[in-house]
């Protein structure tokens, strides 16, 4: 049932025990208890919502920041990292392979706040070798839903 | 023209189903149950594949039978998920849609006045195409006590020496029936002792919910009599690139084929290509769909509980085949009404024969939502009809 209920509540996690245990064909008792073990284990992080803010009139800016770091010794990246992700503003932070190391996310309200933090906060960091940042300029599929446009029904209304 | 028109083709019926869409097709914001496909979209690694073939320019005529890699593919297939053996080279016909097949398998098994076996409810094509093959249908009307599988003796008082063919539609189109081995077992042996010809359409043999689908033709002394059909439109969401294909021994593959060759020349060749993808690199998808119907169809299963509708437990293809009998109504009535009253469209049961009278389809190839938003609409008709009865 394990992973039948992930990738349910991933894609819906506004989904109610009744409705859970109705589409799982499982008992809501132990829909629930395997809730609560998931939670407990980590495995569920969170219930989040996927909003598309591009259709609101609040402004947001996005920029994926390649960050290259030395290492520190005895502690690889996790330090560094948690340095950066301990900021609000980040949204992500993933220790990545290849050309550079950290790919970290921001969130602001405008390309000079995501500038200063760039230049003020990230590369005064002292184990931060170099910085290359990248502007999002529209999602057009984010945690795997299309935000660009509506999936219209376009069958024939009846068929044999 | 005075000259008359083909009087075997005039006397066949039009699909009930031709009859209800002309009713809907002129209403608005209708929602629909009633659809006989996938409403996911083809797999994007498919399509890529088949927009590759077009880009390659790969736009020719096939062989008749089809690609020979195809061919192989659907052989592996058939292997791998019922350890049949056909040999790619002459035991596999490839067709436009399973369709095609059916009526290509039946021209080629009848002579004029043979008797084809149908069980009903079931696809509206069997029929038609038996009368077009000047051969005699026998229908025989499946019973919802017995969850509308075909009995050994529904089948044995059927036969008559006349007895040509057997069509066994499972998992069946409209009653989301499906047939066991043991079930098929009782069967083959009715079969064989009276030694006739199956046509098994495994159209949905991907989509079942109570273990694997089991083929006829993969039990003891079935594969020589047995036309085996399937396709990629169910199970790959391809309806649109019309392809499917036939299984049976080469000397009734030899026969379709020259139906084949003489009326269709090949099926489509971008959509060859394209199932070849599905059919090397489709079976994650294949699972995903099939997890997503399994979880709408218990959905519907227990709305109709709430609604107290008596509804049998279908474990096969994407139907649901919930009866209607305590409303006194026909299906064709019912159908009508609920379109009218509450907007939504499901098949009157009786479009798929006359034992489907007193049922109506209702497909569960729609979202939750929409799903959600259907029965809250059929719950407020049902309980307009039993207030308003009493």
């Amino acid at each position: 049932m394990r992973e039948e209920l992930l990738s349910i509540i991933e894609k819906n996690s506004k989904i109610g025990l009744k409705e859970l245990s109705v589409l799982l064909g499982q008992k809501e008792e132990d829909v629930l208890k395997e809730l609560e073990a998931l939670e407990k284990e980590g495995v569920i992080c969170g219930y989040l919502t996927l909003i598309d803010w591009e259709k609101t009139s609040i402004e947001k800016v996005t920029a994926l920041i390649e960050v290259r770091v030395t290492p520190q010794r005895g502690q690889g990246f996790d330090k560094i990292a948690e340095r950066i992700y301990n900021y609000p503003e980040v949204k992500a932070v993933y220790l990545i392979s290849g050309g550079f190391d950290l790919l970290v996310i921001l969130e602001e309200k405008s390309l000079r706040e995501i500038a200063n933090f760039v230049s003020d906060k990230l590369s005064t960091l002292e184990s931060v070798l170099s910085t290359g940042t990248h502007f999002i300029l529209k999602k057009y599929k984010d945690y795997g839903t299309i935000l660009a446009k509506k999936h219209e029904d376009e069958r024939e209304i009846v068929s044999p | 023209m005075t000259k008359e028109l083909s009087n075997k083709v005039i006397n066949i019926k039009p699909s009930g189903i031709r009859k209800f869409f002309d009713l809907v097709s002129e209403m608005k914001d209708v929602i629909s149950l009633g659809v006989g496909e996938p409403d996911f979209d083809t797999p994007w690694h498919i399509r890529d594949e088949g927009i590759y073939a077009l880009e390659k320019g790969r736009t020719f005529y096939t062989s008749n039978s089809g690609l020979k890699d195809l061919r192989i593919e659907i052989s592996n297939y058939i292997k791998r998920t019922q350890n049949i053996i056909y040999n790619s080279d002459d035991e596999i016909l490839v067709t436009v849609g399973g369709s095609e097949a059916i009526d290509i398998g039946i021209r080629a098994l009848v002579n004029e006045g043979d008797e084809i076996i149908i069980p009903q409810p079931s696809y509206v094509s069997y029929e038609p195409c038996t009368v077009l093959a000047d051969a005699k249908p026998v229908i025989i009307n499946l019973k919802a006590e017995n969850s509308f599988r075909l009995t050994a003796k529904e089948l044995k008082s059927a036969i008559t020496p006349k007895t040509k063919l057997l069509i066994l539609p499972y998992p069946n189109n409209p009653t989301g029936a499906i047939m066991e081995k043991e079930d098929l077992e009782k069967i083959a042996q009715i079969i064989i002792e009276n030694d006739i010809y199956v046509m098994s359409d495994e159209i949905y043999s991907e989509l079942t919910y109570k273990g694997k689908h089991v083929s006829i033709a993969s039990l003891p002394e079935m594969k020589e009599r047995t036309i085996l059909i399937n396709g990629f439109s169910k199970a790959n969401a391809m309806t649109g690139w019309r392809l499917g294909y036939a299984c049976a021994p080469k000397e009734i593959i030899n026969q379709m084929r020259k139906i084949h060759q003489y009326a269709i020349m090949c099926a489509p060749t971008t959509s060859q290509y394209a199932a070849v993808e599905a059919l090397k690199n489709g079976d994650a998808d294949v699972a995903q769909m099939r997890q997503a119907y399994n979880q709408r169809r218990r959905f519907l299963i227990n709305a109709f509980k709430e609604m107290n509708i008596d509804c049998f437990e279908p474990f096969g293809a994407f139907y649901v085949f919930p009866s209607i009998k305590e409303f006194g109504m026909t299906s064709e009535e019912f159908a009508a009404k609920l379109l009218q009253e509450e907007k939504v469209a499901a098949v009157p049961g009786s479009a798929f024969g006359q034992s489907g009278e007193g049922y109506l389809r209702i497909s569960y190839a729609y979202s939750i939502d929409n799903l959600k938003t259907a029965m809250q609409r059929l719950k407020n008709f049902v309980e307009y009809l039993r207030t308003n009865k009493v």
